[in-house]
């Protein structure tokens, strides 16, 4: 079962909605792509004219401040004009469906949407409902995937380590409810990581897990040796409420990353986190402030690799990144 | 008015019947089969040569919509679907809009099935006041009415003192309990089966253990209370297991299996499509074969189609908001040859578990063509391939996975007490 949805006929990205379907050969190109944008944030004049006269919508279903902010940035750096909907707090509060708010959106002209929904597979819906000439970009659908992430995190990843066939990679956390996991492990399984380990009690890991192509630890001590790079997941509050986990000191005792455990890991391990952090619940401050930590590194590349994956579908409609 | 069924191979599994002849008609009951009466002159005549013809369809589990649902489907749409699929009789769930939880309900059913012309439509009253799972409905008002059984429609049943009570109520009036095992803590409102597919896609899944603890309670309940009950809607091994030994120890309990649990796995998932979004989710390849060897071996003794049409809004939109259900009538029978084909069962034991069986479940006299009860029957050509496309489709529903795909077997006439109501 392969993902073609996303791809043209040429092989080219149409929509960017999971990494699952997309070869090693695509997501290099994203890399490269994203590498030749990195620049364009530090000129004086921040912008690049590629998507200029287009219209992108941040379509966002679910609340978030980071992503959508760095999807507007993107958007903005690459000249097009974004419009933000935040229909957590509108249309579809009013009992509008899905389906309605992206005719009505379709009906304005835009090029591009980039949607976040609570729901896995909405992303996939609006892609298959879309008219043809629009874009999806998946900015995280439920506990699906977050493509966007993991490609941002891959483009960190190769600035510091550039050969991932050496790399072992350690995400630590909520696996279960996590669609930055899911996509993480796709991508670093496509462009060959060593090994991808999943640490976490066996309330937070989904059945089957290891089809994913993951060795499993529910162990952070032994489960961070011989690790490269540590992957934090954010730990959501509610998940105490739904007698998933006892407390959150319980957890941070277990699977909170400190200055101590990290020294398990390889002495240049990096240490990421897709945030919003939880100082204290998943990890200690002295990590995620530290000389290991490349979490704000993190959030710079979320532009440019965002710019890349816009850049890249819209190539359909002429525009070369 | 009598009718004659002409040179067909006829199937009769309740008699042992299995060879070329003849079925008599007269005054909508069968007068005999394959031997002439004295002086029977037919009225009409119906060439079954080269086709089957067998007892008409049982199904123990449908949803007609209607009432309050009537923009998903009407029973005028769906009888026809089911003239076609050659099903003459069959079960409606509880859970219709309003809920068939009093005489009246039942009344405004049988109302309806009247108008549709297409009566033998069967109302199961729900176990409790609105399926709410917390206080009892007056079961015997139902059966009186004439609801044939008694059920849950897949909603849970607040605890088990009240599960207790409620079948110990059936049981003290004879009605049997028809049981749709699914604990609704352990679902934790799920869409998938939990497995490496929903893991996969990130979606909430249901773990076969919801199924197979809520079939072990009401199994116990069975045995303490004495309440007759019937399984529906099975969908893995381990609860096929579970009923091989209740059987086994003497539970007089039965089974039966959708017919799209004999076909599909999650592994037949087009991602995020909503046609396979159904209830209990489509499970692994290893459940699939054994809810097959449950059929072979009897331990599941009948097929229903579970059908579940729905309008097109309900399937549109992400996966998990999507509303589970196929419609499932009209592929009911070339699904059934199909394991046939595949030497999972006899096309006797298919065609049992169509109708002998299911009749046995409700103690209908009916699913055979025995002298003297009401001819329904089915006539149907095993080798006709037909689309499913606009053109063949009968039910509002469209909501099947197996639209645009060419199916074997189709058929040709549905009689009902007599009665054409099918022709091809």
């Amino acid at each position: 079962m392969t993902d073609n949805l996303q791809l043209n006929a040429e092989g080219k990205l149409k929509h960017f909605l999971t990494i699952e379907g997309l070869d090693k050969s695509l997501l290099t190109e994203i890399l490269d792509t994203a590498e030749s944008f990195a620049g364009v944030s530090e000129h004086q004049v921040k912008k690049v004219p590629l998507l200029r006269g287009k219209t992108i919508v941040n379509l966002f279903f679910e609340n978030s401040t980071r992503t959508r902010t760095t999807f507007e940035l993107a958007a903005t750096r690459l000249s097009a004009d974004v419009i933000n909907m935040n229909i957590a707090t509108s249309a579809t509060s009013k009992g509008e469906s899905l389906l309605d708010t992206i005719r009505n959106l379709e009906a304005m002209f835009v090029d591009m949407f980039v949607v976040r929904h609570a729901l896995s597979g909405a992303a996939h819906f609006i892609a298959q409902q879309t008219a043809p000439h629009i874009s999806v970009i998946n900015a995280g659908d439920g506990q699906h995937a977050h493509p966007t992430q993991a490609m941002l995190d891959m483009f960190t990843i190769r600035q510091i380590k550039p050969d991932f066939a050496s790399l072992r990679v350690a995400i630590i956390g909520d696996i279960l409810h996590s669609r930055v996991a899911r996509s993480e492990i796709q991508a670093l399984n496509t462009l060959g990581a060593a090994e991808v380990r999943v640490i976490a009690p066996k309330t937070l890991l989904p059945a089957h897990v290891e089809s994913l192509g993951v060795t499993v630890s529910h162990n952070l001590t032994e489960g961070l040796k011989d690790i490269d790079v540590v992957m934090m997941l954010r730990l959501q509050k509610e998940r105490m409420s739904s007698a998933l986990l006892p407390s959150e000191s319980e957890y941070f005792k277990c699977f909170g990353l400190t200055e101590e455990k990290l020294k398990i890991a390889k002495p240049d391990a990096i240490v990421m986190h897709p945030g919003p952090i939880n100082r204290g619940v998943e990890i200690d401050s002295k990590v995620a402030d530290g000389p290991q930590s490349v979490i704000l590194k993190q959030v710079s590349n979320g532009i440019a690799v965002r710019m890349a994956v816009m850049a890249m579908a819209m190539q359909k409609q002429g525009v070369t990144a | 008015m009598m009718l004659r069924i002409d040179q067909g191979r006829i199937i009769d599994p309740a008699n042992n019947i299995d060879r070329i002849g003849s079925v008599y008609i007269e005054g909508g009951k069968i007068v005999s089969v394959t031997e002439e009466p004295v002086g029977f002159k037919p009225d009409t005549v119906i060439d079954a040569s080269h086709q089957i013809v067998c007892p008409g369809f049982i199904d123990l589990s449908a949803r007609l919509r209607d009432m309050g649902h009537s923009r998903k489907a009407t029973f005028k749409s769906e009888v026809l679907a089911a003239a076609t699929a050659g099903v003459t009789t069959l079960c409606l769930q509880p859970d219709t809009v309003p809920v068939i939880d009093t005489p009246a309900v039942v009344e405004l059913i049988k109302e309806l099935a009247e108008k549709a012309g297409y009566p033998q439509i069967y109302a199961v009253g729900a176990l409790t006041q609105k399926l709410e799972g917390t206080e009892l409905s007056s079961m015997l008002s139902l059966k009186q009415a004439g609801c044939i059984a008694v059920g849950n429609a897949n909603q849970p049943v607040k605890n088990l003192l009240i599960l207790r009570r409620a079948m110990e109520y059936a049981a003290s009036h004879d009605l049997l309990l028809m049981f749709r095992s699914n604990d609704f803590w352990l679902g934790n409102n799920g869409c998938a089966h939990e497995g490496a597919v929903a893991t996969r896609y990130g979606l909430p899944s249901i773990p076969e253990a919801a199924e197979t603890i809520a079939l072990a309670q009401c199994l116990e309940l069975a045995e303490l209370t004495g309440c007759r009950v019937h399984f529906g809607q099975l969908s893995c091994k381990r609860s096929v297991i579970k009923i091989h030994q209740a059987k086994k120890y003497g539970l007089k309990v039965s089974a039966d299996v959708a017919i799209h649990q004999l076909h599909l796995t999650e592994n037949d998932m087009t991602p995020f499509d909503s046609a396979y979004h159904v209830l209990p989710p489509l499970r692994t390849e290893e459940d699939k074969r054994y809810l097959r060897k449950g059929l072979a071996d009897s331990t599941l003794n009948s097929i229903c189609s579970d059908h579940q049409p729905h309008d097109l809004d309900a399937k549109l939109g992400a996966f998990p908001e999507t509303e589970p259900g196929m419609s499932a009538l009209e592929t009911l029978l070339p699904l059934m040859l199909k394991l046939v084909t595949q030497h999972a069962i006899t096309l006797e034991q298919g065609i049992a578990c169509l109708s002998a069986n299911p009749a046995r479940v409700l103690r209908l006299q009916s699913g055979a063509l025995t002298p003297g009860f009401s001819a329904d029957v089915c006539v149907f050509d095993p080798e006709l391939d037909w689309q499913v496309n606009a053109e063949n489709w009968k039910s509002q529903g469209v909501n099947t996975p197996f639209w645009g795909q060419t199916l074997k077997g189709r058929v040709t006439h549905t009689l009902q007490a007599g009665k054409i109501i099918h022709r091809l």
